[in-house]
């Protein structure tokens, strides 16, 4: 029974995999299309790959992305790892450490818009009594922190769970002190769940649009936000090469993010 | 704090001011300050820049907008009648239509993603072990793949020139030239494909883990498909998609990309009318207001869900 399908299902699940890749393939299809403008096809050519490494503009956005994209990793990595460990290594009460728990998932569970209104909001409020804080890469890097938090500290608890208590016990009990376990055992041990959160972190920050979108200043264009606006002045092949650019280096970090769970046995979701 | 290692008699223990912690002597005093230094950075941090925004966002949504686009502080609820329909040219139904196209928009895309999701789930678990991972990264990269990259790609694929829209206009579904956009079927094909891992990624999780003796007795008992499925796949891939449609109904009604790139003007969901505030409108308070009303439909829909769980842990 298992392993016999019917042609429905195979069908249907063929189906869905066309729905997701004919568009993506239409995208790479014509980032080598000769013709600049309209669809038809006018022969084979790189030039728009070119032309996209030599347009400054894509390459700052380029670089807005990664910064981001590493600045809020780092930043979140180490606050969601601390948040982890110290939520789910010390004896909190169970009422307190519901309410921590819900925070935890307040970010996984909002949707993205109303997170990013109300940083909105809270930047304007923090510029309106301080000055600072105009809007541009200080403000989407800490949003993008806010909600990478979470999906770290979620991660981690995972692997916290997984090693269990015993080696640390057992560290105490041999006279370790706090400092030593913490650098020597517990840290060591979690590092393939770090890892993890990190990774997944760095993949959230590349793949968000909409609180960059709300949060960036005119200087601080990302890639994803260069496509949208590109979008509404009108599609140039160029945009089709970065397009093919970009899902060249999703499909690169999917792989290496299977392999390391292959590697780790974790869970990345 | 409390002690969490009850077998260690209290005699036993030096003084009330200690615990014992996972074999450790400590004072509890030193355990909580240490609790509290990894705990609050990243507390502070969501409280400041989160739970203390999203308050913020209650506040305003009361005041209403200057002239200049400024909030100005003075305590009404005309958003909310705004909202309702109350503008200053009499009632109109525009606000109301556009919570409700929100709706009908997130619930139709789960339902189709799941009944898609199934036949999915069904596929990659019938697959041999190696071939199943190849099948499930080609899942996972669309999932991996920038929203707006995507919906970019749908974008390109109705274009008027691409054979999909040639063939509709040569069956005579549409005008030759025209593209597959704005249309209600554009948003829907984009929402799916936007949202089918979502669901279909957990509900693999939940049929891998399947018991399919129990189908194999509803088929001996001469089942037919529906009640096979009714009774014996549906309870036991539950907390599969009870997870997949949490994860695609409260995205997919705060969605603004895509109904703003393949729906156009006219196809309006709340979330664009949200960016319509924060953006070219200047209307902060409303956009509040609007954003209130979106939490509120995404915590009615997360707690439809929990009851629901509650409900079969009971059972």
């Amino acid at each position: 029974m298992r392993r016999g399908n019917s042609t429905g299902i195979t069908m249907t699940s063929v189906g869905v995999f066309i729905l997701f890749y004919i568009p993506l393939l239409c995208v790479a299809m014509f980032s080598f299309n000769a013709n600049k403008f309209g669809l038809t096809w006018g022969g084979f050519t790189f030039d728009w790959y070119a032309k996209m490494f030599h347009n400054e503009v894509i390459m700052k956005a380029a670089w807005n992305t990664l910064l981001l994209a590493v600045v809020s990793t780092l930043l979140s990595t180490v606050l969601g790892t601390m948040l982890a460990i110290g939520m789910y290594r010390f004896p909190w009460k169970k009422k307190t450490m519901g309410k921590l728990d819900m925070l935890l998932h307040l970010p996984v569970v909002t949707p993205d818009i109303i997170f990013a209104v109300a940083l909105v909001i809270a930047f304007s409020a923090i510029r309106h009594f301080t000055g600072l804080f105009e809007l541009g890469m200080p403000s989407m890097i800490v949003g993008h922190v806010t909600f990478q938090i979470s999906f770290v500290a979620l991660v981690v608890r995972g692997r916290l769970e997984m090693i269990g208590h015993d080696v640390e016990e057992a560290a105490y009990d041999l006279y370790a002190d706090h400092k030593r376990v913490l650098f020597k055992i517990l840290l060591p041990l979690l590092k393939p769940g770090i890892m993890a959160g990190a990774m997944l972190a760095f993949t959230l920050s590349l793949d968000d649009f909409v609180i960059s979108f709300f949060t960036a200043g005119p200087k601080s264009t990302t890639l994803p936000l260069f496509i949208y606006s590109a979008l509404k002045r009108g599609v140039t092949p160029e945009i089709h090469a970065l397009s093919t650019i970009i899902m060249i280096l999703t499909i690169v970090l999917v792989l290496a993010m299977q392999k390391f769970t292959a590697k780790n046995g974790g869970e990345m979701h | 704090m409390t002690n969490e290692n009850k077998n260690v008699p209290e005699k036993d223990k030096p003084d009330g001011s200690y615990t014992v912690f996972h074999g450790a002597l400590v004072k509890k005093k030193v355990l909580s300050r240490r609790a509290f230094s990894f705990v609050s950075p990243g507390f502070l941090w969501s409280l400041i820049f989160l739970v203390i925004p999203c308050l913020a966002l209650f506040a305003v949504s009361f005041a209403s907008r200057g002239d200049y686009g400024q909030i100005e502080w003075n305590f009404s609820i005309d958003n909310m009648k705004r909202l309702a329909g109350f503008g200053y040219f009499g009632w109109s139904a525009d606000n109301l239509l556009i919570v409700w196209r929100s709706i009908v928009v997130a619930v139709v895309t789960t339902f189709l993603c799941v009944v898609l999701s199934y036949p999915l789930a069904f596929f990659l678990v019938s697959r041999p072990d190696k071939s199943r991972t190849v099948w499930l990264t080609l899942l996972l990269i669309p999932f991996w793949t920038n929203l707006v990259i995507r919906t970019y790609a749908w974008f390109l694929a109705l274009a008027p020139n691409m054979p999909l829209a040639k063939l509709l206009a040569e069956v005579g579904a549409i005008e030759p030239g025209t593209a597959l956009y704005p249309s209600t079927f554009a948003v829907y094909i984009g929402m799916v494909s936007m949202f089918l891992p979502f669901v279909a990624l957990p509900l693999y999780t939940a049929v891998e883990k399947m018991d399919w003796a129990l189908v194999e007795a509803a088929r001996d008992l001469y089942s037919g498909g529906w009640r096979v499925f009714r009774h014996a796949i549906l309870p036991q891939t539950m907390p599969g998609l009870s997870v997949g449609i949490t994860l695609t109904l409260v995205p997919a009604m705060g969605m603004f990309v895509v109904p703003d790139m393949l729906g156009g003007s006219r196809y309006m969901l709340i979330g664009n009318l949200i960016q319509q505030q924060f953006g070219t409108s200047r209307d902060w308070p409303f956009g509040a207001a609007l954003s209130l009303v979106l939490m509120f439909l995404t915590l009615s829909a997360l707690m439809a869900s929990r009851r629901h769980e509650l409900k079969k842990k009971e059972a």
